[in-house]
C-alpha cells in the first residue's frame, strides 16, 4: 500500500511531468490562457492517461515487443477519441476553445512516455496510481500556469475580476507570454532545488 | 595566429578607451534628441526619461547584487538602455509604464543572458515590444507637438496606414520634429547631431545605419504607392523611428554582427523588414521588430561572414 | 485557387502563426534539439519531409476513406496510424537506399511520429480546407503547400534558436536559468518580435 501511495505522489512533485520531466508542453502552453481551459485540458489528459495506463498494463504480456509502440498509440488514440466525442457532446464551448489541442493529446509525450516507461512493466494497481498521479500533476501544473496567465493577462481568475485598477498585461494572454511564464517558472523551481543562482 | 600575439617590452601606448567611456559617450550623444523631445512635448517627456533611467539602473543593481556579480551600474550601459527605452515611448504615458518597461528590458533583455556584453537582443527594444504588446492603448496615443497637454494625435505613419492624406506636414516639419510620435524619434536633426558625434569618434561604423536607411528608402520608393517606383521614400525615411533605430539601436555592439560584411547584411535585412512591416503589416511602424528579428539572426550571420584566417581553407 | 491565397498561407504559416513560436507544436523537439545547428538542421529537414508527406496522405485518407463512409470520428486514430506507418516505411526505404541520408536524419525519423507538429498540421488542414464535409477548391494543393510552409517555419525557428544557443555557450548565464528555462525565454522574445508581422495585408 505504501508503495502505491508513492507511485501516486511522485507524479505530483518529484517527477512532475511539466516542471521536472518537461514533457507534453504543447497543450500546456497553448491552452493555458484561462484557468477553465487549463482544468478542462487537465481532466481530458488525466482520463486518457489513466485509461491507457490501465489497458497497457493489462495487455502488456500479449503485445510483441517489436510493434509495441504502434499498439500503445492505437490504445491512446482510442481514449483520446472517447474524450473528444464526450467533450463535443457535453461541453461544446470548451471543445471550441481547446480546438486542435484535444486530438493532439495522442502525441502528448507524457501519455506515451508513461505507457512505455511504466505501465508496460508494472501491474495494474501500480499503473493505475502512476497514471492518476501523473494526470493530477499535469493538471496542477496547468492550473498554476493558467492562473498566472489569466490573472496577469486579463486581471481575472475564472472570470472574476480580483483587483480594481489593475491594468492587464495583455502579453500574458499571447503565445510569447506563455513561453515567458514557463521559462521563469522552470528557472524558479531550479532555484528552489539548488538554492543557488 | 593567436599564439603569434607578441607583447614587446615597455613602454606601451595606452589608449584611454574603455567600456564605460564608450557607453557614457553614447549616452551623451543622445542628449540633443532628448532635449528636442522635451521642447516638443513638454516636461512630461523629461519625467518619462528620468524614471526609465532610474528604474533601469536600479534593476541592474538589484540583479547584480542578487547574482553576486560585479556591480557595473556605473558603466553607463543601463543608463543607455533606460534612455533608449524612454525615447521609444510616447510622452503622455502613465509613469509606471516606463518603470515596468525598464525592469523588463534589463531583466529579460539583458540579465538573464549574463549581463553586459552577452545579451542576444537589444534590451531597450525587448522592453518596447513588451510594452507594445501589453498596453497598446498607451503606446499608440501620442501628444500633439507644442500643445503640452493631452491633445492626442496620430503619428504620420499611423495616419498613412489609415489612409488619411498628410497635406499639412512638410518634410521640414518632419526633419525638425513637428509631428506626433515617440519622445526621442521625432527630431531628426537632433538625432543626426548625436549620430555625427558617434561616427566621428569611431564608436559606430557607417555600415549598418547607411545600408539600413538606404534599403528602406529604395524599397518604399519601389513599392510604397499604387504604382511601382512612385513611393514617397523621403517621407518614410524621415518619419517613424527609422533614424533613431538605425543609428542608436541597430548599432548595439553586442547584438549585431562583427564584420563589415555581416553588418551590411544586417542593415539590408533590417531595412527590408522595416519597409515590409510598414507597407503591409498590421503595425504602422516596424523598426523595432525588424531590428529584434535581425538581432536573432546575428549569430547566424556571424557564422557565415567570419573572416577567413589567412592560409586556412 | 489563386496566388493571393498561397501568399497568405505562406505568411501566416511561417511568421504569424509559426508552428513553434505561436502554436507550440513540436515544442519538445525544438527545445531538445536546438542546442547545435547541425542536428537542428537535420531535424528540420526530417520534420519538413514528414509533414509534407503526411499532409498529402492524410488528405487522401480523409477525402476518400473517412468522408464517404461517414467515419470522420475516426480522424485522430486513423491519422496517427497512417503517419506512424508511413514514417516507418520511409525510414526503412531510406536505410536501404541511402545510408548517408539515413545517418543524417534517419535517427530523428521515428521520433517525429510523436511530434505534435505533424498530426497538428494534418488536423489543421482538415479544419481549414474542408467546409461542412466538402473540400474547398484546390484543397489538396493548399494542404501540401501549408505542409511546406509549416516546415519552413519550423526550420526558421530552429535555425535562429540553435544559432543563439550556440552563442550562449560562451555566456555567463545565471545557473538556475541554464538550458531549458533560458531557451523558453529566448523563444518568448522571438515570439514577441515575430508579432511585428501580425495583421499582414496585401
Amino acid at each position: 500500500m505504501k508503495s502505491l501511495i508513492k507511485e501516486f505522489t511522485k507524479g505530483i512533485i518529484k517527477e512532475n511531468p511539466t516542471f521536472v520531466l518537461v514533457l507534453g508542453l504543447c497543450p500546456t502552453l497553448a491552452v493555458s490562457v484561462s484557468v477553465a481551459n487549463g482544468i478542462g485540458m487537465g481532466i481530458a489528459a488525466t482520463f486518457v492517461l489513466l485509461g491507457s495506463s490501465i489497458i497497457v498494463s493489462l495487455v502488456r504480456d500479449f503485445i510483441p515487443d517489436k510493434i509495441r509502440i504502434p499498439c500503445y498509440i492505437v490504445i491512446i488514440a482510442t481514449f483520446v477519441t472517447i474524450a473528444e466525442l464526450c467533450m463535443k457532446a457535453y461541453s461544446p464551448a470548451l471543445d471550441r476553445s481547446l480546438g486542435i489541442y484535444v486530438p493532439l493529446i495522442v502525441v502528448n509525450c507524457i501519455v506515451l512516455g508513461r505507457a512505455e516507461a511504466f505501465a508496460c512493466k508494472n501491474n495494474l494497481a501500480s499503473a493505475f496510481w502512476d497514471g492518476l498521479g501523473m494526470g493530477v500533476g499535469f493538471t496542477l501544473a496547468l492550473i498554476l500556469i493558467s492562473a498566472i496567465r489569466e490573472f496577469l493577462g486579463s486581471g481575472q481568475i475564472l472570470g472574476h475580476t480580483l483587483f480594481k485598477g489593475f491594468e492587464p498585461v495583455f502579453v500574458f494572454g499571447m503565445p510569447s507570454g506563455a513561453l515567458l511564464v514557463i521559462g521563469l517558472l522552470l528557472g524558479f523551481f531550479n532555484l528552489l532545488k539548488n538554492r543557488k543562482i | 595566429m593567436r599564439n603569434k600575439f607578441i607583447v614587446s617590452g615597455s613602454p606601451h601606448i595606452h589608449k584611454q578607451e574603455s567600456v564605460s567611456r564608450i557607453m557614457w559617450t553614447v549616452a551623451f550623444s543622445t542628449v540633443p534628441a532628448g532635449i528636442a523631445g522635451v521642447i516638443i512635448f513638454g516636461l512630461n517627456a523629461l519625467w518619462v526619461i528620468l524614471v526609465a533611467v532610474i528604474a533601469a539602473v536600479l534593476t541592474e543593481a538589484v540583479f547584480e547584487i542578487w547574482t553576486k556579480n560585479k556591480i557595473t551600474v556605473m558603466d553607463g550601459s543601463a543608463v543607455n538602455t533606460g534612455i533608449l527605452l524612454a525615447y521609444n515611448l510616447p510622452s503622455n504615458v502613465p509613469l509606471w509604464l516606463p518603470i515596468v518597461g525598464a525592469v523588463f528590458s534589463i531583466a529579460i533583455g539583458k540579465q538573464v543572458f549574463g549581463g553586459l556584453g552577452q545579451n542576444i537582443f537589444n534590451p531597450a527594444l525587448v522592453g518596447r515590444v513588451f510594452l507594445m504588446a501589453s498596453w497598446p492603448k498607451y503606446m499608440t496615443s501620442f501628444v500633439k507637438p507644442f500643445s503640452y497637454d493631452a491633445v492626442t494625435s496620430a503619428t504620420p505613419l499611423a495616419a498613412l496606414k489609415e489612409g488619411r492624406i498628410l497635406e499639412h506636414i512638410s518634410y521640414l516639419d518632419l526633419f525638425l520634429g513637428k509631428r506626433g510620435g515617440c519622445i526621442g524619434e521625432v527630431c531628426i536633426l537632433a538625432l543626426l547631431i548625436g549620430a555625427a558625434v558617434l561616427l566621428y569618434k569611431g564608436y559606430i561604423s557607417w555600415h549598418i545605419p547607411v545600408t539600413y536607411i538606404f534599403t528602406t528608402a529604395v524599397f518604399t520608393y519601389i513599392f510604397g504607392a499604387r504604382q511601382l517606383f512612385q513611393g514617397d521614400w523621403l517621407f518614410h525615411v524621415l518619419s517613424g523611428g527609422l533614424i533613431l533605430g538605425a543609428f542608436f539601436m541597430a548599432t548595439d555592439y553586442v547584438a549585431t554582427p562583427l564584420t563589415a560584411k555581416g553588418q551590411i547584411i544586417f542593415g539590408i535585412g533590417c531595412g527590408l523588414l522595416t519597409a515590409v512591416i510598414r507597407l503591409w503589416g498590421g503595425y504602422p511602424e516596424g523598426a523595432s521588430y525588424a531590428i529584434l528579428m535581425m538581432n536573432a539572426a546575428t549569430p547566424f550571420i556571424d557564422r557565415y561572414t567570419k573572416n577567413r584566417i589567412y592560409g586556412v581553407k | 485557387m489563386n496566388l493571393q491565397e498561397f501568399l497568405t498561407i505562406f505568411i501566416s504559416a511561417v511568421f504569424i502563426y509559426n508552428v513553434i513560436l505561436s502554436r507550440f507544436l513540436g515544442l519538445c523537439s525544438f527545445i531538445a534539439i536546438s542546442k547545435e545547428t547541425k542536428p537542428a538542421l537535420a531535424m528540420s529537414g526530417a520534420v519538413m519531409f514528414v509533414i509534407v508527406m503526411s499532409s498529402a496522405i492524410t488528405w487522401l485518407v480523409y477525402r476518400f476513406l473517412l468522408l464517404p463512409f461517414n467515419l470522420t470520428y475516426l480522424r485522430t486514430i486513423s491519422f496517427i496510424l497512417v503517419i506512424a506507418t508511413s514514417v516507418q516505411l520511409v525510414e526503412m526505404v531510406i536505410r536501404k537506399v541511402s545510408p548517408q541520408l539515413y545517418r543524417a536524419f534517419g535517427i530523428y525519423l521515428p521520433l517525429i511520429t510523436v511530434n505534435c507538429a505533424v498530426l497538428g498540421v494534418a488536423v489543421l488542414n482538415i479544419d481549414m480546407f474542408f467546409v461542412n464535409g466538402k473540400q474547398v477548391a484546390g484543397s489538396l494543393y493548399y494542404s501540401i503547400f501549408q505542409g511546406v510552409c509549416v516546415g519552413l517555419g519550423y526550420t526558421l525557428a530552429m535555425l535562429l534558436m540553435s544559432g543563439i544557443r550556440e552563442r550562449l555557450e560562451l555566456c555567463n548565464v545565471p545557473k538556475a536559468l541554464k538550458d531549458f528555462p533560458l531557451a523558453f525565454i529566448i523563444a518568448s522574445v522571438l515570439s514577441l518580435s515575430f508579432m511585428g508581422f501580425s495583421g499582414f495585408k496585401f
